[in-house]
């Protein structure tokens, strides 16, 4: 804890003017960690853990890497818009294979079944 | 909604709400490491506290404090490293 305020006063705030604007949290011992899946105990330190939770505190997705690889920020962002539009949408959308906001979502019911190629086609997952 | 922490020189540390202490005995060290992860998409998302820093100041933070907004809860190895 004592570390996350040096950490942000000396060194993050010269990357985003003001600091971090989100809690930084301390898990000393990892039991947290060890709950979540994510604490290595024989390195004695987390993974890079991450995990999306909804407004009702159910987990909707995760990934965890080991610590020599960092995050893609963008897809864990995407990600989560996708979670908000099918939560406003109660359901009756979802978003395929590639889903960037903008980008067309998928109706589920009876009639699309074996039909989805007819709306979404392969290109859409790599864009 | 969190609490500010009155910061001594004692390190303060957080843990999962409502879990039991494990216990230490030896012979269960070896039952505890097949215990299965208690993640599962879908499912609740485990409620812990934690000591945190934020906007200058040392706060206590309970993860239920959250509900009805949207929470990405991100680890790390450690502090000086990227994410």
């Amino acid at each position: 804890m004592f570390v996350h305020k040096m950490w942000n006063d000396h060194e993050l705030s010269k990357m985003v003017d003001g600091g971090v604007p989100f809690v930084m949290l301390s898990d000393a011992g990892g039991r947290v960690g060890k709950v979540y899946g994510v604490y290595d105990e024989d390195a004695g330190v987390e993974t890079r853990g991450r995990f999306i939770i909804d407004p009702d505190g159910i987990i909707q997705g995760y990934e965890v890497l080991t610590p020599p690889v960092g995050r893609n920020v963008n897809e864990t962002l995407r990600q989560v818009q996708a979670f908000q539009l099918v939560r406003e949408s109660k359901g009756t959308e979802a978003t395929p294979s590639g889903w960037r906001p903008g980008k067309m979502t998928l109706k589920p019911g009876p009639e699309l079944v074996g039909n989805v190629w007819k709306e979404w086609k392969t290109e859409m997952a790599f864009d | 909604m969190a609490e500010e922490l009155k910061v001594g020189c004692a390190r303060p540390t957080g843990g999962p709400v409502g879990e039991t202490a494990p216990e230490q005995t030896p012979e269960r060290d070896n039952e505890k490491k097949e215990v299965m992860s208690m993640i599962q998409v879908g499912k609740k998302a485990p409620d812990f506290t934690a000591p945190g820093y934020q906007n200058g100041k040392f706060i206590n933070v309970k993860l239920s404090e959250y509900l009805g907004k949207w929470v990405l809860l991100c680890f790390y190895p450690g502090d000086f490293t990227f994410v």
